[in-house]
This record gives C-alpha cells, sequence and structure tokens, in this order.
C-alpha cells in the first residue's frame, strides 16, 4: 500500500495548510468577535451603515 | 474615513443562476433516463452511445458538477461580493471561469456519449478535460483570492471560509486522482494500479462528496439560511470548530468505499475510524442550521425557501448519520452493492443539495432581477412534489437493498444457496426500480413548475449588471500588538480556545493514521501465477471500461461464504498489481466478475455463451435487464494503438519482455485465432480484429490466474482453455 504514504502525506499538506489558514485567522483578529459579524451580514446590502472599525 | 464607490457584479451571478437551471434540468432528465434503463432495458434504445454503462457518468456528474457546480458558483459569487464589500476581483477571470466550466461540460456530455472515459467514478474525464478542470478551478480560487485581498470588510464571514476550503480540498483530490499516462488524445492509463488505485479513487471520491458536495454547500447555507430567515446564525462559534474539524477529518475517510475488499485490514479500519468520527462535526452543520430558525419556525410556514432549507439541512444531518453507521463493517456487508447506497446518495443529493440549491435560486434570483417571485404558490407545490419525490425514491431503494442482501445470502436447509442465480435477486427488486422512474418524474415536475415560475419572475424584473455601493477602504488590523495588550493578554483571548481544539483534532487523526503505519509492515502481497494481460485481453479490458460495464459489474469478491460460493474464491491484492485502472466497481447490478475467467468455478461461461449474451443477454436470459452489445461482432479494434498500449503498460511497471510491444499485434491475432477457431464449433463466424474478440478474451483472463492447474510458464501462450 505505498500509495498510502502518498495519500498520507497529501491529507497532511491540507492539514496543514488547513491549520496555517487558521494560525493567520487568528493572528488576523478573525475570532477576536463572534457575535458582530453573524449579524454584520444580515445588513449587508446597506453598505453604509453598518461600517465599524475594522480591528 | 473616505467612501469608496464600487459596482457589484451581478451578470456573472445571473449567468450562473441560468446555467444552474438548464444543466439541473438535463442532470434530472438523464437520470430519468437511466432510471428507465434500469427497469426496462428497451430504453438503451440499442444504441451504443444511450447505454447504461455510458449514461450513468453522464448523470452523475451532470449532477454533481454542471447542476451543483452551478449552484455553487452562482451562490459564492454572489455572497463573496456582499460579504466582503467588494467586485469579484476580474471580471475576465469571471467569464473564463463561467464559459470554461460550461465548455467541460459540454465536453463531458460528448465524451461520455462516445464512450471516452477512465472509469474512475465521478472522474471519468480523460485527460485533456482533466487538465481543463484543473486550470479553470485555479482560475475560480484565484478569483476568490483576489477579491478577499480587495476586500472592504477585515472579518472574512463564516460562509467564504468554506468557500476556500472547497478550493483547495478539490484541486488537491483533482491532482492526485488524475495522474495518468496518457497513450492517445482520448485514453489514458493511471498510473496506480489495482488496490493502490482504488485507495486513491475512493479517496478521491469520499472527498468529492466532502469538498464539492458538502463544504461550500454549507458555505451557502451559512450565508443564504440567515438571510432568508433574517436571524443570525445561531452560534458563530460552533461555525468555526465544526468547520475545521470538518475539512480535517473528512480526508482520512475514503477507505469505508472498499470494506471487507482486497485492502490491508488496517486501512479499512482506519476509514472507519474517521467516518465516525465525523458525525461531530457534521451534525454541528445541522444544529447551527437549525437552531438558527429557532424563534422563526412561523416564517418557515409562510417561505418555501425556508421549507427548502430546512429539509435540505434535516436530509444533510440524517445523511451524514447514515454514512458513518454505513462505515461500519458488519452495516456496510449489506449496504454496499447493493441499493443502500443508491438511496442514501440521493437523499443526500436530492434533499440537501437540491433543497440547499432550490432555496437559494428562490431566494436569490428576484433579487438579482429586483422582482418579487412570480409565484410563492408554485414554489410552495414545488416543494412537496419535491419533498415527496424523495420519500418515493429512498423508501424503494432501501426496501430493494435490504430484500437483495437477505436473498443473496439465503442458504438452503442442505447448505446450498436458495438462489444461486444472481438474476432471481434482481427480477425480484424490479418492480423497486419502476417506482424510482415515478420519484424521477415527480422530483423532474417539481423542477419545470420552478423553472417556469423563474422565467416568469425574470421576465417580470431586469438585472442590474453592475449595482453601484459604497464601503469605506479597508484599514489594515495589523499585528495584534497596542501599547496596552501584551503577548499573554493576546494568548488569552477566545482564539486560543479554538487553537486547542483544533490541535485536538489534528493529533488525534495523524496519530490514528502514523502509528499504523510505523508498527504495521504494509506491502501488496504478489502472487507468482498472476501474469499481465495479453495485447488482446489488454484491448478487452479497454472495450469493458470504455462501456461503463464496472458500472454494474463489480471485480472484487468479499470473503463471505454467500459470495465464494457464488462467484468463486475471495479476491486477494495480489490479483490486481497489473490493472491500470482497478475496476471493482461500486454496484452489483449484474453479478460480479472477478473470477468469471476461471473454468471450474461457478462464474464461467464458454465463448459461445459470452457470444450469444453480447448479441441478445435477453435470449440467454429472459429477465435479464442487461443491454445488448451487438456491435461488439462489427467494430474492430485498433490494431494501430496496441504497441502504444503496451509501452503504455510498460513504462507503468507492467512486466512485459523487452520488444514486447512489436510483437504485440502478432500475439493478439494468434490468441484471437483461438477464439475464433472455438467460436466456429459452435457454428459462430467471426473475423478476429472485432471487439467480440477481445472481450471474450479479456473475460477469460478475469481470475484465471491463481487457479493451481494453469500458468505454469508464464511465457507460453495461454488462452484459460
Amino acid at each position: 500500500m505505498n500509495i498510502f504514504y502518498l495519500l498520507i502525506g497529501v491529507s497532511l499538506f491540507a492539514a496543514l495548510i488547513f491549520l496555517v489558514a487558521f494560525i493567520w485567522a487568528v493572528r488576523d483578529g478573525q475570532f477576536d468577535d463572534n457575535d458582530t459579524p453573524a449579524r454584520r451580514m444580515l445588513f449587508d446590502d446597506d453598505s453604509i451603515d453598518e461600517e465599524e472599525n475594522p480591528g | 474615513m473616505e467612501n469608496q464607490k464600487f459596482y457589484y457584479d451581478n451578470k456573472s451571478v445571473k449567468l450562473f443562476l441560468l446555467a444552474t437551471i438548464i444543466w439541473g434540468v438535463v442532470a434530472v432528465l438523464v437520470g430519468i433516463l437511466v432510471a428507465c434503463q434500469l427497469a426496462f432495458p428497451a430504453f438503451n434504445f440499442g444504441l451504443e452511445y444511450t447505454t447504461f454503462g455510458r449514461m450513468r457518468p453522464l448523470h452523475t456528474n451532470a449532477v454533481i458538477f454542471a447542476f451543483v457546480g452551478n449552484a455553487i458558483f452562482a451562490g459564492v459569487y454572489y455572497s463573496m461580493q456582499k460579504l466582503l464589500k467588494a467586485r469579484m476581483f476580474s471580471d475576465v477571470l469571471s467569464k473564463i471561469h463561467f464559459w470554461g466550466w460550461q465548455l467541460i461540460i459540454v465536453l463531458a456530455a460528448v465524451t461520455f456519449a462516445f464512450g471516452i472515459s477512465t472509469s474512475k467514478e465521478y472522474a471519468e474525464l480523460e485527460w485533456p478535460i482533466d487538465i481543463l478542470v484543473a486550470v479553470v478551478w485555479v482560475i475560480f480560487g484565484w478569483n476568490m483570492i483576489g477579491t478577499i485581498i480587495k476586500r472592504r470588510v477585515q472579518h472574512i464571514y463564516a460562509a467564504i471560509w468554506w468557500y476556500l476550503a472547497t478550493f483547495i480540498g478539490v484541486a488537491l483530490l483533482h491532482v492526485v486522482n488524475s495522474f495518468e499516462l496518457p497513450i492517445s488524445l482520448i485514453k489514458s492509463y493511471p498510473i496506480y494500479a489495482g488496490a493502490q488505485d482504488a485507495v486513491v479513487q475512493w479517496w478521491y471520491g469520499h472527498n468529492a462528496v466532502a469538498f464539492f458536495l458538502t463544504t461550500p454547500f454549507l458555505g451557502l447555507m451559512y450565508y443564504y439560511l440567515p438571510k432568508a430567515a433574517n436571524r443570525p446564525i445561531y452560534s458563530y462559534r460552533l461555525s468555526i470548530i465544526h468547520f475545521w474539524s470538518l475539512i480535517f477529518l473528512y480526508m482520512w475517510a475514503g477507505p469505508h468505499h472498499l470494506l471487507y475488499q482486497a485492502l490491508p485490514d488496517w486501512v479499512q479500519a482506519l476509514g472507519v475510524t474517521f467516518s465516525i468520527m465525523l458525525i461531530a462535526p457534521s451534525w454541528g452543520g445541522m444544529i447551527n442550521g437549525l437552531l438558527t430558525l429557532r424563534g422563526a419556525w412561523d416564517k418557515v410556514r409562510d417561505s418555501a425557501v425556508l421549507k427548502f432549507f430546512v429539509v435540505a439541512v434535516t436530509a444533510y444531518g440524517m445523511s451524514t448519520f447514515e454514512g458513518p453507521m454505513m462505515s461500519l463493517k458488519n452495516v456496510n456487508q449489506m449496504t454496499h452493492f447493493t441499493d443502500w447506497t443508491i438511496a442514501h446518495t440521493h437523499i443526500a443529493g436530492m434533499a440537501w443539495n437540491g433543497g440547499i440549491a432550490f432555496g437559494m435560486l428562490y431566494w436569490l434570483l428576484p433579487r438579482i432581477f429586483r422582482t418579487k417571485l412570480y409565484s410563492e404558490k408554485l414554489a410552495n407545490a414545488h416543494f412537496w412534489i419535491a419533498t415527496l419525490s424523495i420519500l418515493v425514491y429512498a423508501i424503494p431503494l432501501y426496501w430493494s437493498a435490504v430484500t437483495q442482501w437477505l436473498m443473496l445470502r439465503e442458504y438452503t436447509p442442505e447448505g446450498f444457496l436458495a438462489y444461486p442465480n444472481f438474476l432471481e435477486t434482481l427480477t425480484q427488486i424490479l418492480p423497486m426500480y419502476t417506482l424510482r422512474i415515478i420519484s424521477g418524474i415527480m422530483f423532474l415536475t417539481g423542477f419545470l413548475l420552478m423553472v417556469y415560475n423563474l422565467f416568469k419572475t425574470m421576465a417580470a424584473g431586469s438585472v442590474e449588471a453592475d449595482e453601484a455601493a459604497e464601503a469605506p477602504a479597508l484599514v489594515k488590523a495589523g499585528s495584534r500588538n497596542p501599547l496596552n495588550e501584551t503577548v499573554h493578554r493576546w494568548m488569552e483571548r477566545k482564539a486560543v480556545r479554538f487553537s486547542i481544539w483544533v490541535f485536538i483534532a489534528l493529533f488525534i487523526g495523524g496519530a490514528v493514521q502514523i502509528i499504523p503505519m510505523i508498527f504495521i509492515k504494509s506491502n501488496i502481497p504478489t502472487i507468482d501465477t498472476v501474469t499481465p494481460y495479453t495485447p488482446l485481453e489488454l484491448e478487452g479490458r479497454d472495450i469493458y471500461v470504455k462501456e461503463g460495464c464496472y458500472t454494474c459489474h463489480s471485480q472484487v469478491i468479499r470473503p463471505f461464504r454467500w459470495e465464494t460460493d457464488r462467484y468463486g474464491d475471495y479476491s486477494k491484492i495480489g490479483e490486481f498489481v497489473y490493472d491500470h485502472p482497478f475496476l471493482w466497481g461500486s454496484r452489483r447490478t449484474g453479478p460480479d466478475l472477478a473470477r468469471a475467467g476461471y473454468i471450474n468455478g461457478p462464474m464461467y461461461k464458454n465463448s459461445a455463451w459470452h457470444y450469444n449474451h453480447f448479441m441478445d443477454p435477453q435470449k440467454m436470459n429472459e429477465q435479464s435487464i442487461m443491454p445488448r452489445y451487438d456491435w461488439f461482432a462489427k467494430k474492430d479494434i485498433n490494431l494501430d494503438m496496441t504497441p502504444n498500449k503496451i509501452r503504455a503498460m510498460q513504462t507503468l511497471g507492467v512486466p512485459y519482455p523487452e520488444g514486447f510491444d512489436e510483437k504485440a499485434v502478432d500475439e493478439l491475432l494468434w490468441q484471437a485465432d483461438q477464439i475464433v477457431a472455438e467460436l466456429k464449433l459452435s457454428g459462430i463466424e467471426i473475423e478476429p480484429t472485432k471487439e467480440m474478440v477481445a472481450m471474450i478474451a479479456y473475460l477469460h483472463k478475469l481470475g484465471r490466474d491463481i487457479e493451481p492447474n494453469t500458468n505454469q510458464n508464464p511465457d507460453s501462450h495461454e488462452t484459460g482453455e
């Protein structure tokens, strides 16, 4: 089952990409606020009102 | 801060919406055709272009890549622009993406009808189209990432995470599964063989479900469900947790498609373990979707959009519970190779993907066309017809699966199989196949109601191709280092909790996978008597691939008494080492053929029988639903390609002697003459270069090699007689 070495590699590579994305997201402050984004998307047709200071 | 003026691109969204509707109708129509073919073989029309073996890939690919694919793109292009307050990155890329994808769909439809297929399920496209898919897919990803870079909103909403995972996941799967060696513009061999090809294919197949049918649709759910209900998602935190855990766990569960087959046990156990773990993140999505409607169920009563979403999310929950259960080995021996899997995929496809797509279409299309939906009543009618049709589909097929399985494993008190002839078990469930046609017609009726409703809606409104909007430019958040915040303080933020969860998910997954890898020496036990295919057998095998025989006939026998008694000895890993591609199949609508060439086995039939059976299966078995393949007696194999095929196989490591490609045609004709002579004894006249002869040679090779009395000398001419 040599192919499993490749697939483990590819799967881990995919996991690594997701891990890097996760770390970036944490550092970028993507998860700092878990309430506003859920509500803000409801108002996205109205582009001026809901702007808030990013970050 | 200055507001920037920009324009949303609604035209691309409109194009993808139209494509979704049109291809959706086509996909369902082809589905009804294949359903008719299984109940009444006359619907194969006696034409090679319309047999079930060629139409079934057309149906699956049309549903997945044409209908669902375009729905994803429409949903992504609309929601991404709104969420990020930015136009799609590049109009040129959007255009190439749209037309490129439609070109791929048309090419797929044409090539499948002509029998140009790799035989790998949901990856049947040949290599030039594979490359086109990769290019267009990268353009899609480039367009998305470009849009994210020039966004005007700091926070990237949950839906977009799912879109990104979709892009990365599908790109990886498609590339790894498409490594193939071309021998012409329309024919290639996968570089993997046998069990290895099976592992790669079902790693792909399972994750195509994950990253084409699940993650993008969860993204759509996270945008369109809250929008339609006008309520924030139940738990944004849950959306983050189940996102990271789901994308990680899915990648490892592929082997559950190969349980009890010629695969090391630990690989099977691994696939099962990850499949069971998948319940948790999957249900995270279902719970989050349904609880969003907490306190808003009165809206569901009035809105067809929300009704579709509720059924979709509920079906998602049921399917993602059913899937792991089907991955348990004891359950899998019933659900695999029977109609249970077909019912399972259709609940997911019709209810989950269909429901989200329909709900989104009803919600989005009127917005794009700046008008109201033409008729809410018709939409509700569509909902009820579609939902009922899913029941009419699933219940008969569950029934059929259990019935057939019970019949297959039933023994008489004397210890013989109660139904030794596979056909008896199939004839018993044929009424269920008729019910399935009714379900398809119902589903199509609902679909056409929607088409009418939406076209009326479009006629009443007009698209503003470039919709003006304003938003301030994005101020980069920068690193998290304000003067009043220490590093430790930053570490304590909520995000840390998520890091821990992700670490646990990664660690469990990694440990389960890696530890067995270190402690168990795995390899492919080869069998000395297994020889490569002769040139004629290889040509026959390519016809088997071309005609899609694998869509109904498996070539792998599981180690159950009721399988070995019926089909012959169970399959060993070493038997498949020269199989590029593997042809184990996934559903037995006909009997297994893994030992069709084993002369003393229960599945052996002589050349004359095969000839007559291909010419008219109903003449040999009145109840048979196999289409006739009488063109096998008329069409010639292309001898010019034979040396190329041998050389390709040599490149892939098949041990033909040096210079065998030069002798291949002579060898082929020599073997063909034996079969022609044998057929002549039964009064059948045929030229040696006909496809029929190659098919008979191939079928007589299957499973023959582990017969102890043959093939002592692999260099001698063997015909199995």
